[in-house]
Order: C-alpha cells, then structure tokens, then sequence
C-alpha cells in the first residue's frame, strides 16, 4: 500500500522518487532521500518503531518534530536517535530498541 | 563583533535574521529540524481573499532571502544548553559550541498531550505529527483518523488531512473534558467548545463560511445537523460523547466513544467503537521556552498566551543582557505575528550592537506587531491582547520594584 500523497489540491503533485535504501531490523525498505527515517517507514505501512524499555509494549511516533523522543531507534549503532528528525541515508542501519532485561521496579520497590 | 546566533528557523527566527543581515551583521540560525520554517511548514489555510497561505512556499521564500543576505543557517542540529559565561552566551550543541553577544530564542510552541487510555498505541499522534507528515514529508499520516481534542488548531488540521485525500471519521473530546452541550442549537453547540477551544465561537463559523467561498471547500461542504451535533466540513464533531479508550493490539485499530453524562461519567450500554488506523491527540499548544529556563529567565504564567513565557518588553528584550525572545515561546499566536515579532527582535539586537539611528523603526516595527495582530482571522487565544498587557505590567513592575 502506498501511503504517499503524490496528488494534492493546493499543494502539487509530486513524483514518487525512490532513490535510498537502508534496513530497519534487518529488512530493507526504500525511501526518498530528503526525508526522516520516520516518514519513510511510515511510507512503508512501518508503524511500531521500538518497544517500550520497561513494560516492552509497542510505541511509534507521537509528536513528529523531535520533541517527545517516542520514535527513538538505533541508527548505524547509535543508539536512541530520533527517527522524526533524521534523514535517512543510502545504506543506513536502523534497528529497534527493545525490552530491557532489568525489571526497573524492583530496585523503586525497595527504596520507598 | 561576535556572530548573532538565533536558535530556531522559524518564521521569527529567520525574519530576526534577515534584519539583522540587512543592518550588517553577521547571522547564525541553528535548528534542530532537517528543514527550514519551524511550523511555518505544513501550515495551509484559505485566506479571506481567497488566496491560500501555503507555510512551504512561506518558508522557503524566508530561506531563500535569508540564504541570499549570507546569514549561515545549520539545521539538523539540537540545541541542548545555554549559559552566560563572563560577557558571552555559550550555545551547546553535539558537534560544536557557538558564543555570542546576542542570542536570540525563537523555540516556538510545542503541544500539550491529553493522556487517553491506549495513547502510546503506534498510530497515536499529536495533531501536529499528523500534520507535518501530511503536508511536509507528503506521508499519510493513516487512512481514516480519529481526532480527540477540537480546537483551532485540530479543526485546521482536519480539513488539511482531507485536502490530502485522509478521511477523518470525527473529531470528539476525550473523557476528561465535562461538556455539556445543547445539541438543538448549532451555535449554542460551538458556544460550549469555547472552555476547549479558547476560540470564539463567532471565529468558528467564520472560518467555515470563508473556507466555503473556496470551490473545493463548497465540495466538502458545510453543514449543521442541530439533532445529531454538528458537522464541519462534513466532519462529525461529537460534543456529546467521548472517546473512552483507543484500541487495538499492537496499533490504533479503533477508538470506543460513548456518550457522557454533565458530571462526564459514561452511561452504560452507549459505548460504540469508530474504526480508525490512526488517532490524533489535540491539547492545545504552550510556550517551547526550555533554554530560557535555563539560562534563567523569570516566568509568568499568562493563560491568554498559552502557559508561562519568560518576562520581556515590546522590543523582544529579557531582563537577561544580550538575550531576546521572539515568536510563540512569547506567547501562542499565528506565523504572521511571529514574523513581526523576529523583525522587532533583529532591530532591538542591531540596535544593541551599536548601530545608531534605528529608534524610530524600532517603534514603527513594535506597533506592527499589534497591525499584524489585530488583523489575525485565526486566534489561538481570543484575550491574547490582554496577555500582552499583563507581560508589560510585569515588565514594568519588575523594573520598578
């Protein structure tokens, strides 16, 4: 399904120019170069971007312009990189942050 | 003389510096946004001429100027402190540190969240997202969205996502908001938006009937249909029922609304689910003035301009010496006023640098400002003049102790 809007009434058409590749956990997925990480996944039927350090449910992007940090992914290994405020680049690794392995809560419990 | 560095691209950031360039200086934007134009980009509404105010071309003409006048503008590049070190302002970034006699902070707005069960499902989005997905990376934002929270701003982008082929399945309140509502009278209905929408309910229907003179918009269509609510756009807005949760397993696959009593609570047996793929959040928009804080601004909560904005005078000036504000982290209005405002910030911070002779233009620019208010179709807040007023008084009993 394409989720791009090549015709529009005010603001033109556009053409729809792939010209970036780059992998999202390990899958590859094209993109136009000029754009974020976000939109391009999105282009690409991509909603679930990471899951959540504690409780591991699945987050996407909430605020889209940088500033509720949601959309956080790894990119080329660096990791908790805004996806809404990245360009993508041709051969760019991008991976999901998961679930980790230690229970935050149990330290809280102890300390209150 | 130090460079001037203006941290934000938006419409004050860029009309500040391309003041400042045209009186001499030596201009550097920062912006955290791989584009030019802050929220500027995306915005697309019909103007009372007839003509459409189009935030891309609106922005790029500012780069463009901006870019021609030699002013060096890095985007892509977040701003993470600011502090007064000896006589200079120290700017932080990843990459590089940035000092200078005059700091100008156009952050702009961010947009408040309202918190409904099932809001960190994927398809969940502020109004904003869905908009700069829409109409900046042409991306859409989903098939058929719900927006929860219905004021100037979510109504404005409803009618964006359906110039963009999106269908919006309604616009509701979420839970929290106790509306009551007389659902017979159409305006009475948009009367009782007004504690939600900070909107005059007259602006309301003005924006719809100019947006109707447009052809396409005729399309749409405008209609009240007083027994069932009311329609914008041919968007049912649902007054009289909120959303109770937002569903789906690993995404937004729908949202369950149900109609509520005066007090707010759910009457039994009228839930009903909307499906939707995506879901737009609506609070409303608030001052960005994080590195004002930090470099140790006083604040005033002012509610007629959307939250606390750090103190300053008419000129764009912060009682902190050589730091000036500008746009909507002064106070939530529309790109227009932000951009009479950047030109008054560039005049004060040239001013400042010791260039003579600018005084009468500096005045000319601060009453500019009010034009440019008082001429405003779209008002995120109907009493932002007597905001205005509240900071001069603050200002003024600041300095007079």
């Amino acid at each position: 399904m394409n989720r791009r809007i090549l015709e529009h009434p005010i603001l033109g058409n556009l053409d729809d120019q792939y010209d970036v590749s780059f992998t999202f956990n390990n899958k590859v997925y094209e993109g136009c170069g000029n754009e974020p990480l976000a939109a391009a996944l999105l282009a690409n039927g991509v909603r679930t971007l990471r899951h959540h350090e504690e409780s591991g449910s699945p987050r996407g992007i909430y605020c889209n312009i940088g500033h509720c940090y949601e959309c956080r992914v790894t990119v080329n290994g660096q990791p908790a990189v805004r996806a809404c405020l990245t360009p993508i680049e041709e051969g760019m690794v991008v991976e999901s942050i998961g679930k980790l392995p230690t229970p935050v809560r149990d330290w809280r419990g102890e300390d209150e | 003389m130090s460079k001037v560095v203006i941290i934000g691209a938006g419409p004050a950031g860029l009309s500040a510096a391309i003041t400042c360039a045209k009186k001499g200086l030596d201009v550097l934007v920062l912006d955290e946004f791989m584009k030019a134009g802050g929220r500027l980009l995306g915005q697309l509404y019909e103007e009372p001429d007839g003509s459409w105010w189009n935030g891309i071309h609106e922005s790029t003409r500012l780069y463009n100027q901006a870019k021609d006048l030699g002013i060096q503008v890095k985007l892509n590049t977040p701003v993470n402190h600011i502090e007064k070190v000896d006589h200079e302002w120290v700017i932080y970034t990843e990459e590089n540190t940035f000092y200078t006699n005059h700091l100008l902070l156009a952050t702009g707005a961010a947009e408040s969240p309202v918190p409904v069960p099932g809001w960190t499902l994927p398809g969940v989005m502020s109004v904003g997202a869905a908009q700069v997905m829409t109409n900046v990376h042409r991306v859409k934002p989903g098939e058929r969205g719900v927006i929860i929270g219905v004021n100037v701003l979510s109504a404005a982008i409803a009618m964006e996502l359906q110039l963009a082929g999106v269908e919006v399945a309604c616009m509701t309140l979420p839970k929290m908001n106790k509306i009551t509502s007389d659902a017979t009278d159409p305006k009475k209905v948009l009367n009782s938006l007004l504690p939600v929408s900070h909107m005059a309910p007259s602006e309301f229907i003005k924006l719809g009937s100019k947006l109707m003179r447009n052809d396409f918009m005729k399309k749409l269509g405008v209609t009240f249909y007083p027994k069932k609510g009311v329609k914008m756009w041919n968007i049912p807005i649902q007054l009289r029922k909120a959303v109770i949760e937002i569903y789906g397993e690993n995404q937004v696959e729908g949202v369950t609304i149900a109609t509520i009593t005066s007090d707010g609570e759910v009457i039994a047996g009228s839930e009903e689910k909307i499906p939707a793929d995506f879901v737009c959040i609506a609070g409303g928009l608030y001052p960005l003035a994080e590195l004002a804080g930090v470099a140790g601004c006083p604040f005033y909560l002012i509610e007629e301009l959307g939250g606390y904005v750090p103190l300053h005078n008419e000129r764009m000036e912060t009682t902190l010496d050589g730091l000036y504000i500008a746009g909507n982290i002064t106070g939530i209005e529309g790109a227009k006023v932000a951009a009479t405002q950047g030109i008054t910030a560039g005049l004060s911070i040239a001013r400042n640098s010791g260039i003579i002779g600018l005084e009468k233009e500096i005045q000319e620019s601060v009453r500019s400002i009010d034009h440019t208010r008082d001429r405003a179709h779209i008002q995120f807040h109907p009493n932002v003049k007597r905001g205005k007023r509240k900071v001069q008084e603050q200002w003024k009993a600041y300095y007079n102790g």
